[in-house]
């Protein structure tokens, strides 16, 4: 176990350095996000009692787009020069880079979010009137949703053709109960008028099952070949 | 075996011809609805046989990520090809039912909503199998179904919650089954499961010869650089 | 059938590292091995010679573990399975393997915590073993391409393996890298390790090499002491007719 959390540490730390390093990714990405959120926010314009209806289904559908971005880079450093085979002649086990590259993509996602979140609350002049603070769970274990599947989707489009449309291909249908879970949650607090209790449930719901699931079943991705 | 595969298609054709003279003629006539409804004959056991091949396919998937058998491999392939066709079906026939009976086209029902993720990911599951790299695509897809699977009952929960809050035109659920409609269902159900197995079948013999003659060629061939791996 | 271990050493011999028994792999419709069976010896460079698309790359993938055969068996260390060794494969292929954003030591770090070795001392040793300076700061990228696959070399062997698969590891190499590469094989041979070298340039290892394996079409059809005569002009010039000892 300590193994496991010292090479997924030492995977994690050499992604972020990376990343520091080049800022490719990260720069591009937020980009994209503020492209996302502008485009939103002009599509739509509706008045406040509106927009706290469907402001839910905006933004986590915004966060998607921006995620799936985000989550086809995961593993492009891995295969320039093909660093991936490096690792899997090791006796590194599989699990800890899966978990470094999910943990990775959860800061990269959480950063795009905080970022685009403050946007959107101008542009839609959005104010909750439910319970704001059971918005940071929803936020956590939606995303982590997406990006657990994210990243284990990716490394199995890894080995196919057309790499980039495959991910969302594999990924969307079988989000879409999390994706409900959040919108409808957001929703909920965001008008106040039903509790979002269920729905945070749900999420905890997927996010144990797929996250047990891809801890099951990454290293057979990994060692397909 | 071979001689059982055309006795398996001539109870096919027996059942379903017996199953078209049930569901137009026997099947009583619905006060309400008219003759539209009888489309329900094909639509259920549509959806049934549907579930059984994705449920099959489930197994086969579980089995060949244990044994890595081609078997079962090839099994999971036949059925998800199948069931997706059949799901097809229930995913068209339920409009053209749905529109002169409640005036909509679609509603987030419960089983609808349900048979069209499933549907969703089954041609996502199809999609991995044709574009993923030779080799790996057993694999690839064995766990996609697994992820499937473990999607289901998430699907249900939240669809069963979503309705719960959003009220829509309510549904069917109207009284009891007539026993008659029940025995029609099931007749139509045995057969489309006969027609399903006849067609599972041949694919699967196809699947196995064409995967014969790959390896024939891939034997015979002089290697081609296939850039180097 | 392959004699038993205990067998083997009643009769003064040592057991071979890699056993291949009957591999066969295809991708698709390309079958790149086609049931080769061959055994290798401790202490012994081995030279695999062949066209592209002979199937040497595929070899080396499937001992290292990264194919799964199709059919076959591959026993090293007298054992199966071939995740239970990995610790005890040096792998170098074509491409680096190696992060060209990151300097030489930080490359190694990393690599070193795979196999758990936490001793910064050792990467640098290593280093300064392919003949290299471990205080280097520039990022592999900006290497040349024969310090990049003498890196790639220092990665392969800082866990101390006992099996070296090595993939082309002289592709664009200046010759007097090549000649300290191949230097530095031969002292690793001497302390008892097996080295399989896929190459083109079979003559740089000439006095090195124990044993030229040659494959053609996914299969071994010859295995020569020295170098042989050749068809394709480029691939060496020392011809010894019929002076070969078939083993």
């Amino acid at each position: 176990m300590s193994m496991l959390s010292g090479i997924a540490a030492a995977t994690l730390s050499k992604d972020l350095r990376l990343e520091w390093r080049s800022k490719d990714a990260i720069n591009s990405m937020l980009f994209f996000a503020l492209l996302v959120v502008v485009i939103f926010s002009f599509s739509f314009n509706p008045t406040a009692e509106e927009s706290r209806r469907i402001a839910g289904g905006l933004v986590w559908v915004a966060f998607l787009f921006a995620a799936v971005v985000a989550l086809n880079q995961t593993w492009a450093r891995e295969l320039r020069n093909q660093v991936l085979d490096a690792y899997r002649v090791s006796p590194a086990p599989a699990n800890a880079l899966f978990l470094a590259k999910a943990f990775g993509n959860f800061i990269f996602v959480s950063v795009l979010e905080a970022l685009m979140t403050p946007l959107f609350i101008v542009f839609y002049s959005l104010r909750a009137l439910g319970p704001v603070w059971q918005l940071i769970p929803v936020a956590v274990l939606g995303t982590w949703a997406l990006v657990v599947n994210g990243t284990f989707f990716a490394a199995m489009s890894l080995r196919t053709r057309s790499r980039e449309i495959m991910l969302p291909l594999l990924l969307f249908p079988i989000s879409i109960p999390a994706l409900l879970a959040m919108v409808e949650a957001t929703s909920a607090i965001l008008t106040g008028e039903v509790s979002a209790k269920f729905w945070i449930v749900l999420l905890v719901a997927y996010d144990v099952v797929f996250t047990t699931g891809c801890l099951l079943l990454f290293e057979t991705v990994l060692h397909a070949e | 075996m071979k001689r059982v595969f055309p006795l398996l298609g001539g109870l096919t054709a027996v059942l379903l011809s017996y199953a078209l003279y049930q569901a137009l003629v026997v099947a009583p006539t619905d006060q309400l609805q008219g003759d539209v409804y009888r489309i329900i004959y094909y639509h259920v056991p549509s959806a049934w046989t549907a579930f059984v091949l994705f449920f099959v396919n489930f197994v086969a998937s579980i089995v060949y990520l244990i044994r890595r058998s081609a078997k079962a491999d090839m099994i999971a392939l036949v059925t998800a090809e199948v069931g997706v066709v059949f799901c097809t079906v229930v995913l068209v026939t339920g409009p053209i039912w749905a529109r002169p009976v409640w005036g909509i086209w679609w509603t987030w029902d419960l089983r609808l909503t349900l048979t069209l993720v499933m549907w969703l990911i089954y041609v996502s599951y199809l999609m991995l199998r044709r574009f993923s790299s030779s080799g790996q695509t057993p694999v690839m897809a064995a766990v996609l179904a697994v992820f499937g699977a473990l999607d289901m009952p998430l699907v249900y929960f939240s669809i069963w919650y979503f309705r719960t809050q959003h009220p829509s035109p309510v549904i069917g659920g109207g009284g009891s089954i007539d026993p008659v409609m029940l025995r029609v269902w099931m007749i139509n159900w045995a057969a489309f499961l006969c027609f399903a197995l006849m067609v599972c079948w041949s694919r699967y013999r196809l699947e196995r010869l064409q995967r014969e003659v790959e390896e024939m060629q891939a034997l015979e061939s002089m290697i081609e650089p296939r850039s180097a791996r | 059938m392959v004699p038993s271990d205990s067998e083997r050493f009643q009769h003064g011999y040592r057991p071979p590292v890699i056993v291949i028994n009957d591999l066969v792999k295809h991708f698709g419709r390309f079958a790149a091995l086609r049931g080769l069976t061959a055994s290798f010896d401790a202490a012994r460079i081995y030279t695999i010679l062949g066209d592209n698309g002979a199937g040497k790359t595929t070899l080396l993938r499937a001992l290292a573990g990264l194919v799964r055969p199709t059919r076959g068996c591959i026993s090293v260390l007298g054992t199966t399975d071939l995740s239970s060794v990995r610790p005890q494969f040096g792998y170098m292929a074509h491409p680096s393997l190696l992060y060209d954003e990151m300097n030489g030591m930080e490359n190694l770090r990393y690599f070193a915590r795979l196999y758990g070795i936490e001793d910064d001392q050792r990467c640098s040793k290593t280093i300064a073993r392919v003949g290299l300076d471990p205080e280097l700061r520039r990022p592999i990228g900006q290497y040349s391409q024969g310090m990049r696959q003498r890196m790639s070399l220092a990665r392969a062997l800082l866990h101390d393996p006992k099996i070296f698969l090595l993939d082309e590891p002289f592709s664009n190499v200046d010759v007097s890298s090549a000649r300290e590469m191949v230097k530095l094989l031969a002292e690793m041979r001497d302390t008892g390790k097996t080295i399989l070298v896929v190459t083109h340039q079979a003559q740089l290892l000439e006095g090195a090499a124990d044993e030229y394996v040659r494959m053609q079409a996914g299969q071994i059809v010859d295995r020569t002491l020295e170098l042989q005569p050749l068809r394709s002009p480029w691939q060496g010039q020392d011809p010894h007719p019929g002076g070969a000892e078939e083993r």
